[in-house]
């Protein structure tokens, strides 16, 4: 603890410290210095790429990918063409850029993702040099050519090469170049010597450093702050000048007193930065210059790789790893040699309290005395955070808590995030897992971006402690442990040594039915691997039918399909399944699968009535559906004006009706033909307007018609029973009031619908006298109906008396009013005597 | 109410949210499209319509002019048409005719079809097969639910009925579980589900589903339990005459959207009047759920309160005069005026069913129900036929025949429909042929039941013995599944004694005592038993496709807790204003609170018009 300055370097105002990141697990015997090198910022992967040792034509260079603590994650010789630059994309993509102007793009892992190319011209006049670089929009690609022209990419995910103006008077490739992002812009910096230039979409612009005076000398190096807002310009004189990257203000010129260009050149800054800090490396010098003109320099031994990060620089070298970085305000404070800062003396105090010396106490009371103790915890939480070390982080948080038990009203929120936070951040800067991430990178606050850090860990296939993590963290499943589980599964599926049956075993087991984890997704990777097999083994755990069945389609599972839409009871997913096979199947095959899933056919068939009746038909004719196709030609032939298309219409009806054993429907059919030709027939002679009425109705309409004989005829050859002629014949000539030919009609035969019923249509039509005819016709059990319908009671009662029926002699009765005081006597003696019996 | 109701009812939810979040919705879509514009609204959509927003609301945000979408040109001269429109193929082709039209003609319009409650994919498939899928924006109206009355929520889709039983056609079994879903995230969560009937089992498993993927709410419900009954299950009860006020008046003038227009007949003037029938109208709520034999002697006991409401102005002083005036007398009239609606159509009903013959008619629905003297139902059947009484109501009492008697005889079956076909036209062997497809009206398979041997015995002995011994057989009959039903559920109650339609005792009272109905019964066992074991006879006869589910959200599941009384019973393919009543009544004997949702009001003419032939 008390060495913790001891690797403090005074940088004017500020102190600069070099802290050890990692050992390299990596085995480099030859260094760094052959290799093209790129190290992703926020502690991303490494990749180099290695020149063979022994050279000769058939040798190929190595491509190597290690974690940022050296761990190897793949290897593999390099057969494609030369490489110029390496880089990393946003979401740890390694690009690689050829000479020719074709960019490969791999994974973490070295698989193959895609490529594309920078542009036509570039494959003559190859690459001289290219950056990779990162902006709001996402990565993006810069090149130089050989004929000095400038195409940028600025989002390789969307790529819109755009090839920059000429820059006047540059030959090859100019002295040194960046790329700045400004006011939305993607710009090129570029020194061709003595002169700087800004180059844009449209235009090459000559601009002047303000404060760089011209006896300075050319620019031979450039470095861009970590966000594009700073800019360091190295001269051939030594002198380095620092300024605002959109050059209108300068911050200091220094002279380095070094005659050489640097290897490299980065900007060292942090948030908030007191002396922020450019970094220049020579072969065997590392030179950190501030504003003030005393630069710190450090001795190295072998060529090391600078990396720029938001708070710091990473220096890597084939051995080791550090960290570079200004000492943040607040360990100054605490750790500063004789420092009377509250944190400090709360330190202090924590520190004789473990020892129990009552000097604990008098610490305390002088930071309490200042009523500082809460600047003090906080001060400490804070410091804790910026330490890599774990021992100082529990010696800062004990403290800490210590100086906490002191307050009454203090929030715990920050120290309880900090723990947390530092949990996290030393289980992922283990180098196994190598993520050398700062507490300033750590994502903060808002699960989006700890959902990136969640992805780089399930990147690297480090799917317990991304779970580990997500719980520990609270992360909602939806987007914690699902998003995780999903990774795994589809990466499970890409295992080719594993069995369909095992892999989808074990995704079964891992994943069960957790929530936001979709098994068409898993199943959908699946079959892009070509494993179409595990795809639908995977696809029958998915719990939503309707999920399965766009994969399935895609699968050409289409039978498989539709049974599944079917059982999802989304009628509307049927019908896009169904559409589809209409369009992919031919018809025959079409219907057959119709066929064995009735829910769907219901649903076509419903689509046909309205849209396609012609389909309609070959629908039944397909599946012989002889019943539902004479059904069909009936319903068309009511659609039918012209009497003989109907009738050909029902022709074929009867015919298949007669196929489909319906002798009932098949006769009904043919009777409405001869019917319809029948009314065509009188209508033709009689203008009768008969046509398309039902046999009742015609029957009806002729005798209104006085068609007395064409009535009968009717009657005859349909077969119409008597009893409904009887009621028709009954009805008309009662309603045409022709009581004598009713009379006559009820003496023609036996009437089959008894006499009560004349005797009722006469009372109808308000005839009395023509009912009381029917009356004594009437059977003997109507007799008392029939004589109250007429209004003869006496008649009634006589016949109740007669028939001995209580029932009836009731009726009456009910029927009799005062004034029958007589009858009524009568009737209920009698009815006494039955009841007797 | 004659009977009261149990002290210890729980309260039914507030539902005028639903009205209030449809309208909103409406609201919101119809300010998508800024600007004045013509509004063209499906003829069915109108008076649905007419319950969440009038025409002044439509009016403030900028409907210029209402129209009927009535599948011809239009006329309209607006630069911007909104169509709201069921998700019908057909409509949907007439709207692609007016924009081809428009566009033949070179007008340029903006169009925007909103289609409630959800859109169909086939509809968006025939705006692209008629090229207009860009020339239309399309939006949906989450319209799902309408309140009709307290205890009452309708979907307001009749061609549910049709669709799903007769075509096979399951896209509106979605719309039946989303609204579900609605009732379930708004008054619920429910804790019990029972169901019967393959539809039933859909819903609810589209439901499960939809729930699943809803977040869970707080375990205050409102609703507890959940009956879903297909309307397969029970063919007989809507096919009954209804003879409670309520349904008679369904009946007779058509209940439309819970708004009756009353004719002229009814109104003794010149003007039709149309009456909203709620709970809100006093007379109404007091009668509706009466048995017509009661309600005039109630009527006329109201009337002469009212008298008497009104005599006490006698012998007033001025003061008092004026409270009467400004307090009670707007109430009396309003009374008076309902009441003198409700006498009007009383009468009215009185003469339309004395002139069927209504006596005649409904003592052959009791045999036919009870299994006596068949053969006198066949014969008037038969005369019902040949004289044309009405097409309706012949094709009722044949399809009551067939249920109850497990089919007709092959030479019945034959004859029957053959006379029917002589009466109402060729065309109806479509109509027919639908019964057979749903089971209404089939033929008898040969050896099946006993009728078979009293058939035989028929033509030995003459027709009058054959119906007494008809009598003596049908009790034996095993196959018959109504007959089994009735017998072990006790539908038919025993006519030994006189029933008291006054005091009803059960809920047989809806058909003068005559019938329980099958739907209520069910509702009322299952409740009583919590599930359906004791009944595993009952659902063999029913064709299975029972189910009992126990969802574990946490609710409170004890009985006594108010939301396990209120029952949602959902009716899927429409129920009668019968059964509701009669549910009303078993809420009140129970103290259960029964909410009826159902696909729509449905009686036996708009059953049977559903399934006429003659209609694509």
């Amino acid at each position: 603890m008390a060495f913790i300055t001891a690797n403090w370097n005074p940088l004017g105002e500020a102190f600069y410290r070099k802290t050890e990141l990692y050992d390299m697990c990596w085995n480099i015997r030859d260094g760094l210095g052959d290799s093209l090198v790129a190290a992703a910022p926020y502690g991303g992967p490494i990749a180099l790429l290695r020149e063979p040792h022994r050279r000769s034509p058939s040798s190929r260079p190595h491509l190597e990918i290690y974690s940022a603590s050296g761990v190897t994650i793949t290897s593999f010789p390099w057969k494609s063409g030369p490489v110029v630059q390496l880089g990393w994309t946003v979401s740890d993509e390694l690009l690689c850029i050829q000479e020719d102007g074709t960019v490969l793009i791999y994974d973490l892992f070295g698989s193959f993702k895609r490529h594309f190319s920078m542009g036509q011209e570039v494959v003559q006049s190859q690459v001289l040099e290219a950056k990779v670089f990162h902006s709001p929009y996402g990565t993006g690609v810069a090149i130089i050519t050989g004929s000095s022209r400038y195409t940028l990419a600025t989002n390789i995910d969307d790529l819109k090469p755009r090839r920059l103006p000429e820059v006047p008077g540059l030959q090859g490739k100019p002295s040194c170049w960046v790329v700045l992002t400004q006011d939305r812009q993607t710009k090129v910096l570029l020194s061709t010597g003595p002169e700087l230039f800004i180059l844009d979409n449209t235009s090459c612009t000559n601009v002047c450093p303000p404060g760089l005076s011209p006896q300075a000398g050319s620019i031979v190096h450039m470095s861009v702050s970590f966000s594009y807002r700073y800019l360091a310009l190295f001269t051939d004189t030594g002198h380095l000048w620092t300024g605002f990257s959109n050059l209108q203000e300068k911050l200091s010129v220094v002279d380095t007193k070094k005659m050489t260009t640097p290897k490299q050149m980065v900007w060292c800054r942090r948030p908030k930065s007191q002396q922020p800090s450019v970094v220049l490396m020579w072969d065997r010098l590392l030179m950190v210059v501030g504003l003030c003109n005393d630069p710190i320099q450090f001795p190295v031994e072998d060529l090391c790789v600078l990396v720029g990060e938001l708070d710091g620089v990473r220096i890597i070298s084939s051995t080791n790893q550090e960290l570079l970085q200004e000492v943040p305000l607040v360990c100054q404070d605490i750790f500063k040699i004789a420092s009377m800062a509250p944190g400090a003396l709360l330190l202090e105090a924590h520190r004789e309290y473990e020892k129990s010396s009552q000097k604990a106490d008098e610490y305390l009371r002088e930071i309490k005395e200042q009523r500082m103790l809460g600047e003090a915890v906080r001060q400490c939480v804070e410091a804790a955070g910026h330490e890599y070390d774990s021992t100082t982080q529990k010696s800062l948080l004990k403290a800490a808590s210590f100086g906490k038990c002191f307050l009454t009203d203090f929030s715990p929120d920050q120290f309880v995030q900090t723990c947390r936070e530092l949990r996290v951040l030393n289980a992922v800067r283990e180098s196994g897992v190598g993520l050398p991430l700062t507490h300033t990178q750590y994502p903060h606050a808002d699960h989006m971006t700890l959902q990136v850090l969640i992805d780089r860990l399930v990147y690297r296939q480090f799917y317990p402690l991304a779970i580990e993590i997500c719980r520990y963290l609270k992360i909602p499943d939806y987007q914690g442990v699902s998003r995780v589980l999903k990774h795994w599964a589809s990466c499970k599926v890409q295992q080719k040594d594993l069995s369909d049956e095992a892999i989808a075993r074990a995704v079964c087991v891992k994943v069960g039915d957790s929530p936001g984890v979709s098994y068409s997704d898993i199943a959908a990777k699946a079959y892009e691997c070509g494993r179409t097999e595990l795809a639908i083994k995977l696809l029958d755990f998915e719990a939503r039918s309707g999920e399965q069945v766009p994969l399935l389609l895609k699968m050409k599972r289409s039978q498989l399909a539709l049974s599944k839409a079917v059982e999802s009871g989304d009628t509307d997913l049927v019908y896009t399944v169904v559409s589809y096979l209409k369009n992919e199947m031919n018809r025959g095959d079409f219907f057959m699968t119709l066929r064995n899933q009735p829910v769907a056919l219901s649903l076509y068939r419903q689509f046909c009535k309205l849209q396609e009746q012609d389909t309609l038909k070959d629908l039944y004719n397909q599946d012989d559906d002889h019943q539902e196709l004479a059904n069909y030609y009936v319903s068309a032939s009511y659609r039918e004006k012209r009497l003989d298309s109907r009738l050909s219409l029902l022709q074929s009806a009867v015919d298949e009706y007669n196929k489909a054993k319906n002798e009932f429907a098949a006769k009904a059919t043919e009777d409405e033909m001869r019917l319809l030709r029948f009314q065509r027939k009188l209508d033709d002679e009689k203008g009768a307007g008969l046509l398309g009425l039902s046999l009742q109705a015609t029957m009806e309409a002729l005798l209104a018609l006085g068609l007395h004989k064409q009535a009968e005829q009717l009657y005859r050859d349909f077969r119409v029973p008597d009893k409904r002629y009887w009621w028709l014949k009954l009805k008309s000539l009662a309603e045409k009031e022709e009581w004598e030919e009713l009379e006559k009609f009820s003496k023609s035969k036996k009437s089959p619908i008894g006499y009560l019923a004349f005797v009722d249509i006469c009372m109808k039509c308000n005839n009395k006298y023509e009912a009381k005819k029917y009356v004594s016709k009437v059977t003997p059990e109507q007799k008392v109906k029939a004589h109250l319908a007429v209004s003869d009671l006496e008649g009634a009662a006589e016949a109740a008396i007669e028939r001995r029926n209580e029932a009836e002699m009731g009726a009456v009765l009910a029927r009799c009013s005062t004034s029958d005081q007589l009858l009524i006597d009568r009737l209920t003696r009698a009815r006494a005597t039955a009841v007797k019996k | 109410m004659a009977h009261g109701a149990r002290r210890d009812s729980p309260e039914l939810p507030d539902f005028s949210l639903l009205k209030r979040l449809a309208k909103d919705q409406l609201v919101y879509l119809l300010e998508q499209l800024p600007g004045k514009k013509d509004l063209f609204i499906e003829a069915d959509l109108m008076s649905p319509l007419d319950r969440i927003a009038n025409v002044s609301t439509l009016k403030q945000h900028e409907v210029d002019k209402l129209y009927k979408v009535e599948h011809k040109p239009i006329v309209s001269t607006s630069d911007q048409l909104c169509f709201l429109i069921r998700p019908r193929i057909q409509t949907v082709k007439w709207i692609c005719d007016v924009v081809n039209a428009d566009k033949a003609a070179g007008k340029c319009r903006r169009y925007k079809i909103i289609f409630t409650p959800q859109k169909f994919y086939a509809c968006e498939t025939v705006l692209e097969e008629q090229g207009i899928f860009g020339d239309v924006t399309t939006d949906e109206w989450a319209f799902y639910l309408l309140p009709l009355d307290d205890d009452i929520i309708s979907l307001e889709l009749p061609e549910f009925f049709r669709d799903n039983f007769l075509a096979g056609d399951q896209r509106w079994v979605r719309t039946a579980s989303s609204a579900l879903h609605l009732l379930h995230s708004l008054y619920g969560p429910f804790s019990k589900f029972y169901g019967i009937g393959r539809c039933s089992k859909m819903v609810y498993d589209l439901w499960r589903k939809q729930a699943e993927k809803g977040e869970r709410k707080a375990p205050k419900a409102d609703i507890g339990r959940v009956f879903l009954i297909d309307r397969d299950v029970d063919f007989v009860t809507p096919l009954c005459s209804q003879v409670v006020y309520e349904g008679l008046v369904d009946d007779t003038f058509r209940i439309k959207c819970g708004c009756v227009e009353f004719g002229s007949d009814v109104t003794s003037s010149d003007k039709s009047v149309k009456v909203m029938l709620n709970s809100q109208d006093k007379v109404f709520n007091e009668i509706r759920n009466e048995h017509f034999s009661n309600v005039f002697s109630f009527l006329s006991q109201k009337a002469r309160n009212l008298q008497t409401a009104y005599d006490k102005r006698q012998g007033m002083d001025i003061k008092q005069m004026k409270a009467f005036v400004s307090e009670e007398l707007k109430g009396l009239k309003q009374e008076h005026r309902l009441l003198s609606l409700h006498i009007g159509a009383s009468e009215s009903i009185m003469k339309k069913k004395t002139k069927q013959d209504f006596q005649e008619l409904l003592k052959t629905e009791h045999s036919l129900l009870e299994g006596f003297e068949i053969r006198e139902s066949i014969s008037f059947i038969e005369e019902h036929i040949n004289r044309q009484v009405s097409m309706l109501e012949s094709l009722r009492l044949l399809c009551l025949l067939s249920i109850t008697e497990n089919g007709l005889l092959p030479k019945d079956y034959r004859s029957l429909k053959a006379q029917y076909l002589q009466s109402y036209g060729v065309d109806h062997l479509l109509t027919l042929a639908n019964l057979r497809h749903l089971g209404l009206l089939i033929e008898q398979q040969p050896g099946e039941t006993l009728t078979v041997m009293e058939s035989k015995v028929g033509k030995l002995v003459n027709d009058k013995t054959a119906g007494r011994l008809t009598d003596a057989f049908s009790s034996l009959a095993k196959k018959s599944n109504f007959r089994a039903l009735s017998r072990k559920l006790n539908l038919v109650p025993k006519s030994d004694d006189e029933y008291d339609l006054r005091v009803p005792r059960d809920m047989a009272y809806i058909f003068s005592g005559a019938y329980i109905p099958l739907s209520c019964k069910l509702v009322e066992q299952v409740l009583e038993r919590d599930g359906w074991t004791g009944l595993e006879e009952v659902t063999r006869l029913l064709n299975g496709n029972e189910f009992f589910a126990q969802e574990s959200n946490g609710a409170d599941l004890s009985t006594k807790n108010d939301s396990q009384r209120i029952v949602l019973v959902m009716f899927l393919g429409g129920c009668t204003f019968s059964e509701i009543s009669a549910l009303r009544f078993l809420g009140r004997e129970r103290g259960y609170k029964f909410i009826v949702l159902t696909t729509a009001i449905t009686n036996s003419s708009r059953l049977l018009e559903a399934l006429l032939g003659n209609q694509v």
